[in-house]
């Protein structure tokens, strides 16, 4: 793999051993995929998840020394303070957040906290080369902006932010971006949840390939952020198209490159149906109403607060978001009347954290197949509806 | 002689260790550390140890965190695989492998998925690139 006598540097140590080892594992990353040369990135997104390898890497970063030269946004932990009022957190747990955050502070992160870095702070245009972990981000950045980046994991876009550059393969080169499976979405389309359940049922149709949507119209961008979230949990799809819609896809002709579909599916309301069946935990009662997985939108916690407006809610309802939400949330009075009913909006959070120890055990319902998906190893239990159908079940306690 | 099969290094290392097959791909959260068995329900491979194996399976699953997450906390316990080797290696799990400094390799030469089977022992030199069925 060639690299400039800068990287070159970086590789040999002129600039500190933590500006080596990320030099060094993009290095190797290259070699696996058989990468040319290294190229420029212009923004990097850090899936920061609290969890030990994740400090563990950072720390080793910081105490070699390295600083971000690209300062990435990072991904949610959870919100210490907010969540020492709404129950008790362990000593170890609270260590660890600090010290996550100290260390992404030292090399230099954005410390937005929020997964959904492509709504707001991190927006990349069309074309351009960056470094995006994150699973719900990466599809976005790359089908609905046409930006270029590849599937990174947290550590190999942290090792971007600190060298400026990526190895120089897979989807930052455009004749690897040409769709390869046509799909006909025969399903009715109504709502954001049918996005989440096509989003998750795709993969077992298309395996690896690129999918190419075809039957999609105008879906928001709730249902775009469903879609890419759920391609990415159910497979490992981090680049889609929609037929005359995303911006390397207006004809079939752009979408495809020139060439033939290699095959064709149809996915049915059967098919989705069916997928929900198997991965959503039976009706029946519930003990909490657990949303944001990835984290709301102003909209989305619009239409929470339309519905629990002047009633009581049964079991408590929780709504992640990033902090600019949140306040915008309570700058426009969702936040007192989500209160009143007995719900929270928190910042800063993820599903994924071990904040939420008190609903260990119990049976929630979510629309995000994603978030059940994950707290598995958490032993919670989903319930997965509609948005609009699970806070009526909250409002009840059962669905 | 015993027989080769050629493959290509995504993470270096040599080891030897039993071959374990999954036709499922894999994502590495849903592994209890403490005793290195698969706890997703719907996986092929549910409840079966992957600790020290040699672990074959077609592609990662998961997003960008939780590879390495749950390779660490396997790494950390012991109950990690020895080695594993992939069809299709997206950039999650192949850095998850190089930072965790696990062996990894693709594209084993055809026979490989023909000729070999769940038990058989193997050693794997990555950085050379090549499977020895011993």
């Amino acid at each position: 793999m060639y690299l400039t006598e800068e990287e070159q540097k970086m590789l040999n140590g002129d600039y500190g051993q933590g500006t080596q080892l990320a030099m060094e594992i993009l290095a190797a990353i290259g070699e696996a995929y058989d990468a040319p040369k290294m190229v420029p990135v212009t923004r990097t997104h850090v899936a920061l998840s609290n969890q030990e390898a994740d400090l563990w890497f950072a720390e080793k970063l910081v105490k070699g020394g390295a600083k971000c030269c690209i300062r990435p946004t990072v991904n949610p932990s959870f919100n210490l303070k907010q969540f020492q009022e709404i129950t008790t957190i362990e000593k170890e747990d609270e260590e660890i957040v600090m010290r996550t955050h100290a260390a992404y502070n030292k090399l230099g992160a954005v410390m937005t906290y929020d997964c959904t870095p492509y709504l707001e702070k991190n927006v990349p245009r069309f074309g351009e080369i960056i470094s995006f972990s994150e699973s719900s981000a990466t599809p976005f950045v790359n089908s609905v902006y046409g930006a270029r980046t590849n599937r990174e994991s947290a550590q190999s876009a942290l090792c971007s932010a600190v060298t400026g550059v990526t190895p120089y393969y897979g989807y930052l080169l455009k004749e690897n971006r040409a769709g390869q499976v046509l799909v006909h979405v025969e399903a009715d389309m109504e709502d954001d949840f049918a996005y989440q359940m096509l989003g998750y049922f795709a993969p077992k149709k298309i395996g690896f390939d690129i999918p190419v949507f075809e039957g999609l119209k105008n879906p928001s961008k709730e249902a775009l952020m469903n879609l890419g979230a759920q391609l990415n949990t159910g497979g490992n799809v981090a680049l889609y198209h929609i037929l005359g819609f995303t911006p390397e896809a207006l004809t079939m002709e752009e979408a495809f490159q020139g060439k033939a579909p290699q095959h064709e599916v149809v996915i049915t309301d059967d098919d989705l149906k069916a997928m929900r069946e198997e991965i959503s935990d039976k009706k029946g009662k519930i003990d909490f109403a657990l949303y944001g997985c990835p984290h709301f939108t102003i909209d989305q916690v619009s239409t929470v607060a339309d519905l629990v407006n002047g009633k009581k809610l049964a079991v408590p309802l929780f709504i992640m978001t990033s902090s600019l939400t949140h306040s915008l949330a309570q700058k426009m009075g969702y936040m007192d009347i989500i209160r009143a009913a007995g719900g929270e909006i928190v910042e800063d959070t993820c599903m994924d954290q071990p904040c939420w120890k008190f609903l260990y055990g119990k049976k929630g319902i979510t629309d995000s197949p994603k978030c059940a998906y994950y707290t598995k190893r958490r032993d919670m239990q989903f319930v997965i509806a509609p948005l609009k159908d699970s806070v009526i079940a909250a409002l009840k306690g059962e669905y | 002689m015993d027989k080769q099969y050629k493959c290509h290094k995504i993470s270096g290392g040599k080891v030897k260790g039993e071959l374990l097959f999954s036709k499922d791909g894999l994502c590495f959260y849903l592994i209890d550390p403490k005793t290195g068995k698969i706890i997703e329900k719907e996986h092929c491979l549910y409840g079966q140890s992957i600790a020290g194996k040699i672990l074959v399976f077609p592609y990662g699953k998961g997003s960008s965190v939780v590879q390495a997450d749950g390779m660490y906390q396997l790494k950390m316990t012991g109950m990690n695989p020895a080695a594993m080797i992939v069809v299709n290696a997206d950039t999650t799990l192949a850095a998850s492998a190089i930072i965790l400094k696990a062996p990894m390799v693709n594209k084993m030469s055809g026979d490989f998925y023909k000729e070999l089977h769940n038990g058989d022992m193997a050693e794997l030199d990555a950085d050379n690139g090549i499977l020895t069925r011993i």
